[in-house]
């Protein structure tokens, strides 16, 4: 990422000294992708954040952030909607309103402050975008293009859907939830973004009705005040301003399932670029993926000792290992796990490393306890989905 | 849900605090678009048809290149209009597919 004053000042390493970027009309950052010219906007509860559109707001993170903190903070988390009719300016923590409706016994209505005294679950978690990356797509492919900012690590605190669900009492032959935010269109015919789980996962106690992240409420851009959390799967399922939940018992077939959201059937996820899937199955679980954080693409670092780091996380089994090479892939070493924050956190890595003087190609790699790895050559398909190449950071040591 | 939103109405701050006196929300404003479409033969059907649902970079970032001409805008519009239900005539497909294959 190279913004014009990073080019002012001569070195990535230098913008990181400078600290958040201050909201100037004219600041400008350049994803590594062509057509990559981005401004970089304050928003309201944010630093300010790459935007990629304004309506709806979507909003990239600043790499340099995930070397902050292994747990992104609420001011930089990525922002991603879809349609535009959304009431930013009138959430109001005391009346928002939550319903449970459909095959239930008994249909609730509750409040936040309903929600709050029930007993609570917390949860480290990654949410990540379907599109994260989108951006480096080859052939590229069209919708938000993403470099890899549209991913952020929080801790969530909420009540369990499946306590919410007991209380309502799920009626037999329910099949799945249907889960609603406030964000609508703007002109009626648009599919409204409704998304749906099968009900045995709504119910396995980790998917949650989130109020808090990072111990604070969320912020308005993400999903103030209640949002819909769901570990290991991507953004898509995480409903903002989740305001009615529908227990029915058959399939949905709205838009965002049906048709939207929806990957190859096969183990990659993929196909033949430039070419189009035979069968398709809604997006799920992340796949593995890693990268340096304390390095970017194109720096220049000092020559001789120094210690990488960056993150790893998939979709819900945990960091087995990650390797690091410093010769563009012919050698690897394992780098050191960093604290466990649990099997749906970025789970951060360190390696000494020795740069002598000249060009290096760093390149990261790791395996999750479900036995998955990275692929060497980027995977493809039509949407720009679930890309999880072994990334690569080139460097000059001098 | 089916309201309005434009541009001007987003940075009409006084509108928010009108808002803010009934209920309690958090304030929020958000910055302005920066982007507009560019000048060229269409800009007007462009802005009427593709402005009221979505701002201008949303078209601005997308890859661009011999790939990404008059086929790829094509497909775009009509995903709008089959996919999106956007209410565009069918006679302005044509036109906007080339104000897009020209413009970006």
């Amino acid at each position: 990422m190279i913004t014009r004053r990073t080019v002012l000042q001569g070195s990535a390493a230098a913008l990181a000294a400078l600290g958040p970027l201050k909201a100037f009309a004219d600041d400008t950052v350049t994803l590594p992708f062509e057509n990559g010219q981005r401004p970089v906007m304050k928003y309201p509860q944010k630093r300010p954040m790459i935007r990629l559109t304004a309506r709806p707001p979507q909003l990239e993170t600043p790499f340099s952030v995930y070397n902050e903190s292994v747990i992104t903070p609420n001011d930089a988390f990525f922002v991603r909607y879809h349609i535009a009719d959304i009431p930013f300016d009138t959430l109001d923590i005391d009346t928002f309103t939550v319903e449970i409706k459909g095959k239930v016994n008994k249909p609730l209505k509750l409040k936040v402050a309903d929600l709050k005294r029930m007993p609570s679950i917390e949860i480290v978690a990654v949410n990540q975008c379907s599109g994260n990356s989108r951006g480096f797509s080859e052939p590229r492919v069209p919708g938000g293009q993403s470099a890899n900012g549209a991913m952020g690590n929080a801790r969530w605190r909420g009540v369990a859907l499946k306590t919410v669900l007991d209380m309502a009492g799920v009626q037999a032959g329910a099949k799945q939830v249907t889960l609603n935010g406030l964000d609508g269109p703007v002109i009626e015919p648009t599919p409204d973004f409704i998304k749906a789980l099968d009900i045995d996962h709504a119910r396995d106690g980790e998917v949650m009705l989130a109020y808090q992240m990072n111990g604070a409420d969320l912020p308005i851009l993400n999903g103030f005040p209640v949002r819909l959390v769901v570990p290991g799967y991507y953004g898509t399922y995480w409903v903002k301003h989740l305001f009615e939940l529908n227990v029915i018992d058959n399939v949905y077939d709205g838009f965002w399932m049906k048709t939207a959201y929806r990957i190859p059937d096969n183990e990659c996820a993929c196909v033949e670029p430039g070419t189009a899937p035979k069968t398709t199955v809604p997006i799920g679980r992340f796949n593995v993926r890693s990268f340096i954080t304390s390095v970017l693409d194109g720096a220049k670092v000092k020559a001789g000792q120094t210690t990488l780091k960056g993150i790893a996380f998939d979709g819900g089994t945990g960091i087995k290992e990650v390797a690091v090479s410093t010769d563009d892939g012919k050698s690897w070493a394992q780098a050191k796990l960093g604290n466990d924050l649990g099997k749906y956190s970025f789970r951060e890595w360190t390696l000494p490393v020795n740069l002598a003087a000249g060009a290096h190609v760093l390149k990261v790699r790791a395996t999750s306890n479900g036995g998955k790895t990275q692929p060497e050559k980027a995977t493809w398909n039509p949407a720009g989905y679930m890309r999880n190449v072994i990334e690569t950071t080139r460097v000059t040591a001098a | 849900m089916n309201r309005t939103i434009l541009p001007a109405l987003l940075a009409a701050g006084a509108l928010c605090v009108a808002l803010a006196v009934n209920a309690k929300p958090v304030a929020y404003e958000a910055p302005p678009e920066t982007v507009e479409f560019k000048p060229g033969p269409g800009v007007e059907l462009v802005q009427g048809n593709c402005g009221p649902c979505h701002s201008a970079d949303y078209i601005e970032t997308q890859p661009r290149g011999p790939k990404f001409k008059k086929d790829f805008w094509k497909a775009e519009v009509v995903k709008m209009i089959k996919v999106y239900g956007a209410p565009i005539k069918e006679a302005d497909i044509d036109p906007i597919a080339d104000y897009l294959a020209a413009t970006y």
